[in-house]
């Protein structure tokens, strides 16, 4: 990635992967200084696992599928996911919102059951047809 | 006794049974029976609400009641008869399907070709025998699933997983976003049993340990479970002195899947004892000509969507046997060799083209899957026994494997 002798002078920070680009989980280390920029990644062995690897340390994401409270259906939940990722350390800041919702039957597949969850850009929606 | 006369009866809605319906359908089959247990088409697919389905199959990233939802949508749009909370208890010699239900009683179906998806059922605290004492709070994970997912109860909130299947480590992630606390997963053999996605993004995700080579050795607790006793284990799987307690009030079990033949034994059909399934030629046609099999049922699969590819070549099959042409062909056994747990299917007999499936007995690194007269020659990196091999056969491939007597495949150093 980059060579010893440009090595910054701060603190140095050094986390470890597990690439799950495909079935060989490459374990992989990032060397960053203080300020997230990374300078070396050790074990990656391809393109697309190392671009997973970046995404993973600056900014993982995440699909949440959680289920929500459901009335006048043949069950008490109904199931629902993020339409899109959202960051992982919002994971359970959204939790927390989709527990508050209570819908009625009947509902159907891609129903919003709420709209850009806490301004994230991204709808939480219905997985399947209840009634 | 209500008595129904149908081309083909499929046992089991879930991915393989309504890839299977759907396929016979389009292939002309006039009347088709599908059956199944629960009030609803989909199977497990509709507790399993993690995405992570249809990857193969749609390429999208699906929900399993997503998954369900594509092949729901279709069956609602075809003729076929979909009979639900039904349970078929009994297939005759002669073919016969008993059925039972609360509105009929029982049912007699004659059908020309039958179609068998019962999947898979989950291996217990019994099946590991692990000591201790019966108390409340011990559950299959995916028991502890339906629960959550569909009847909306948590089952309790400090939490050690026994076990290191997908469904334990879907389970893990599942319930520590509920509010709950996973403590441990244990593993007995030195590598994980599910895939390594499931393994990053459920347990490294929450700081969830997972133990290799370790395995609870007692349970405590009286009314409810308070606690397990885990131990190190040595290379036979012996437990060693280093042991360590860990308080909980729930315990999962995800050790392991079991193809459910009940009824396939009642026909009775040749059951393979190292996948648990029928023996099964590469049309998915079992030991009793007629009867054909798909999915977890003939052996545990990784993907759904293999189960779905599975049932449609059953439902093909199928189909070709109702209608009356069905290839009468040499049967070429396949054999698992070097590091081969198993290959299947366990003939073959098609001409056009075949999939063989194979899973390895352990990790490998560098290998080189080979067979009979170097027919195939695959290199890959890495195997898993947590991850089948595909291995894909053409027409000219079959012809030459025609003439042979078997057809091994070994997985060997590079």
């Amino acid at each position: 990635m980059s060579d010893q002798n440009n090595l910054p002078a701060g603190r140095q920070a050094e986390r470890k992967f597990t690439c799950i680009m495909c079935p060989l989980g490459c374990a992989v280390t990032v060397k960053a200084d203080d300020s997230g920029n990374i300078f070396e990644i050790i074990g990656s062995r391809c393109l697309k696992g190392e671009k997973y690897i970046r995404d993973e340390f600056s900014a993982p994401k995440r699909v949440l599928t959680s289920t929500v409270a459901i009335e006048g259906a043949k069950f008490d939940r109904l199931p629902v996911r993020t339409s899109d990722f959202i960051p992982k350390d919002r994971m359970f800041d959204c939790m927390k919102e989709i527990g508050k919702i209570r819908v009625k039957a009947p509902i159907k597949l891609g129903d919003k059951v709420i709209e850009n969850i806490l301004g994230l850009g991204v709808d939480v929606v219905v997985t399947r047809d209840l009634d | 006794m209500k008595k129904i006369q149908t081309d083909i009866i499929v046992i089991g809605a879930g991915p393989g049974g309504m890839a299977a319906a759907l396929k016979a359908h389009e292939m002309g089959v006039k009347n088709i029976l599908l059956v199944d247990r629960l009030p609803e088409p989909g199977g497990i697919l509709q507790q399993c609400i993690h995405n992570g389905f249809g990857l193969q199959k749609f390429h999208k990233d699906l929900t399993g009641p997503e998954y369900a939802d594509e092949y729901i949508k279709k069956l609602k749009g075809s003729n076929i008869k979909v009979l639900l909370q039904t349970m078929a208890i009994e297939i005759s010699k002669y073919n016969r399907v008993i059925l039972s239900n609360k509105v009929d009683g029982l049912i007699e179906v004659c059908a020309k070709a039958i179609i068998l998806a019962m999947g898979c059922r989950e291996r217990t605290r019994q099946q590991v025998s692990i000591p201790g004492t019966r108390p409340s709070g011990i559950f299959t994970a995916g028991v502890a699933q339906r629960f959550m997912n569909i009847e909306g109860y948590l089952p309790g909130k400090e939490v050690v997983v026994v076990g290191s299947g997908d469904i334990g480590l879907i389970m893990a992630r599942r319930m520590t976003l509920e509010g709950a606390k996973v403590h441990a997963v244990t593993e007995l053999l030195p590598y994980p049993g599910g895939l390594t996605r499931n393994i990053v993004q459920c347990l490294n995700d929450y700081d969830i340990p997972l133990y290799l080579r370790h395995n609870v050795i007692e349970i405590y607790g009286k009314d409810r479970v308070t606690g397990v006793k885990i131990a190190s284990v040595g290379e036979k799987g012996s437990p060693l002195q280093k042991t360590f307690e860990v308080p909980c009030d729930t315990l999962l079990f995800s050790v392991g899947l079991i193809p459910e033949n009940e009824l396939s034994r009642m026909v009775p059909l040749d059951i393979n004892p190292i996948t648990g399934g029928p023996y099964i030629d590469d049309n998915y046609q079992t030991s009793r000509q007629g009867v054909f099999i798909c999915g977890n049922a003939a052996f545990v699969n990784d993907l759904a969507d293999y189960v779905s590819i599975e049932g449609e070549i059953a439902g093909e099959s199928a189909a070709k046997f109702a209608g009356g042409n069905y290839p009468n062909d040499t049967r070429i056994p396949t054999v698992a060799g070097q590091n081969v747990r198993f290959v299947t299917p366990n003939f073959i007999l098609r001409a056009d083209c075949a999939t063989l499936y194979i899973r390895v007995k352990y990790p490998m690194t560098d290998v080189r899957i080979t067979s009979t007269n170097n027919m195939i020659h695959i290199v890959k990196q890495i195997v898993k026994p947590s991850e089948m091999i595909e291995i894909k056969l053409d027409a000219e491939m079959l012809k030459k494997i025609k003439t042979l007597k078997e057809f091994r495949i070994d997985v060997g150093p590079e």
